[in-house]
């Protein structure tokens, strides 16, 4: 099992959703996030005064995938998420040692 | 027969009426009456306008505070007015300094006209009318001081400050006997009273407290522009009832008092946004709501000397030097009036006291003066001498009752309690619960 962490802009988020609800992924976890990276912010102005925000709002989307899932399931991120421009995110993949179905109690590859 | 009775039992009905028995007597017009208490009910809006103007200006964790220190002023500079502010500001005049006390409680203040400040409207009208303008002068100083400056410390603040400074500037201004008042300045809807007293002891207040935490080294951005342009959009509302109603009858002058405030205010916001856009590259919705509230404020004292084209050079001139005092004047002296009191209503009301020096005009009202424009250089006297006052007397009463504050309670928030926020240190409540960023 895999656990993939997706960050991307909120604006994609939908078109992420629905990219992965055609691969047959619906289970998700979906958060607010800021952050920052090879975009750099952006320069805001107040009555006058310019403020370099660095922090962005972000999207980041967890899924916990059987191992065979992963490499399709990041392309159809990566291809629903992309606009080309600096910001669009990253996608980080890491190990997950067990899932649990708390309604039934299932383990590993049945409860995801 | 039975006819004759009813008639007779409802002649009994009336008279027993308080309301009635004035609107028999032939003093009072009800078309005055009318406007004058729908105009008290404008201006009382425009506070908590004011209230949503500078919630949405702070960062959210001082949202509620902010809010707070102009809602509570509303329960606050209510009860003092009757106790005692409106017999200070209004009452029999002592030495062309104050008013007297025999006016306390409202004592001798009832239904009847009071000709000597509105002859046509019940006395308690015009002073309903009066308190609102009372209440939101001292809320505005709210926005210099937010984010850091404690509760309880404000609200002892407050009930000073418009007892001792706001009180007496009214009755200078337009109290009879009134020394300003005598000397000639003219100030129709409190330019000087409202909006020059308040602007200047907000950056008294601001220099006395200091800046915030991190002023200058971290972004201190608006939480929640929406709330800022609501705001925005009651007070100019509102304004058309502060300016228009001041008029204090249905009449040709508050429909023109009404055109310029309007007039006045639009320009404004447009040439604040024009200047900001060629100093920065854009047109902001916090500059366009900014520049609306600084063309009020500016023909606030000339909107019943002055005709419409004048309006327009009052607020086209507003908006520019109000943004120069907030986006360059503001950072070149490093002094943190958080929410620009002092640049919008102290610049915005020493503008527009000097401009109604210039553009007054008897055409438009008969009981005030021809300005420099119209053949009266000698005005631009007594209204530079009101504003030098207003300066001046603001100025040291502020720093006074601050320090005499000060010596009771703490006026600034510990470090703790400014970097959590005033809404969970001063009142115990969230504005926006769960949202850490």
């Amino acid at each position: 099992m895999k656990k993939i962490e997706a960050i991307v802009r909120p604006e994609r988020l939908e078109a992420v959703k629905e990219a992965l609800g055609k691969f047959g992924i619906h289970g998700m976890t979906v958060s607010q996030v800021m952050g920052c990276g090879t975009q750099k912010g952006r320069t805001e102005v107040y009555r006058g005064h310019e403020y370099s925000i660095n922090l962005l709002p972000k999207v980041k989307i967890e899924i916990v995938l059987r191992d065979q899932e992963v490499e399709k399931v990041i392309e159809v991120i990566a291809a629903a998420a992309r606009t080309g421009q600096a910001g669009d995110g990253k996608i980080f993949v890491c190990p997950a040692e067990n899932a649990v179905r708390v309604r039934t109690g299932e383990q590993g590859d049945a409860a995801v | 027969m039975k006819r004759f009775l009813f008639t007779g039992l409802f002649a009994l009905f009336l008279s027993l009426i308080p309301g009635v028995a004035w609107a028999a007597t032939a003093t009072v017009d009800t078309g005055d009456t009318a406007w004058v208490l729908a105009s008290t009910a404008l201006v009382m809006l425009m506070t908590p306008g004011l209230a949503l103007f500078y919630g949405g200006m702070v960062r959210k964790q001082n949202v509620l505070n902010t809010i707070m220190l102009s809602f509570i002023v509303l329960g606050l500079v209510s009860v003092q007015w009757v106790l005692c502010g409106y017999s200070l500001a209004f009452g029999p005049d002592q030495g062309h300094v104050i008013g007297g006390l025999s006016w306390l409680g409202l004592k001798g203040v009832g239904l009847e006209p009071n000709a000597d400040y509105a002859g046509t409207i019940p006395h308690q009208a015009f002073m309903a009318f009066q308190l609102m303008f009372a209440i939101i002068t001292v809320a505005l100083i709210s926005g210099a001081v937010v984010e850091r400056m404690r509760f309880p410390a404000f609200l002892a603040f407050a009930l000073l400050w418009t007892t001792l400074v706001y009180d007496p500037l009214a009755h200078w201004v337009w109290g009879v006997g009134g020394w300003l008042r005598n000397l000639g300045a003219l100030d129709f809807a409190g330019g000087t009273v409202v909006h020059i007293s308040s602007g200047v002891s907000a950056l008294v207040a601001a220099l006395v407290l200091g800046r915030r935490r991190g002023y200058g080294a971290e972004p201190m951005l608006p939480h929640n522009l929406p709330l800022t342009v609501l705001g925005a959009a009651l007070l100019w509302f509102g304004w058309f009832g502060f300016n228009a109603g001041s008029a204090l009858a249905a009449n040709g002058l508050a429909a023109s008092a009404f055109v310029v405030t309007n007039t006045a205010a639009a320009a404004a916001a447009l040439s604040w946004v024009l200047a900001e856009w060629l100093h920065h590259g854009k047109p902001t919705v916090l500059g366009a709501a900014s520049g609306c509230v600084a063309g009020l404020v500016a023909i606030t004292p000339a909107s019943g000397f002055v005709g419409p084209l004048p309006a327009v050079v009052i607020g086209l001139v507003a908006g520019v030097i109000c943004y120069l005092a907030v986006a360059v004047l503001k950072p070149r002296l490093g002094y943190d009036d958080a929410l620009d009191a002092f640049g919008v209503h102290g610049v915005g009301g020493t503008w527009g006291a000097l401009a109604t020096g210039l553009f007054a005009s008897k055409a438009i009202n008969a009981a005030g003066a021809d300005g420099l424009f119209f053949g009266n250089p000698a005005q631009l006297g007594p209204q530079a001498v009101g504003v030098v006052a207003t300066w001046v007397f603001a100025a040291l009463a502020t720093f006074v009752i601050l320090k005499v504050v000060g010596l009771f309670t703490p006026l600034r928030a510990a470090d703790e309690e400014e970097t959590l926020g005033l809404d969970l240190t001063q009142h115990g409540e969230e504005a926006y619960r769960g949202l850490a960023l």
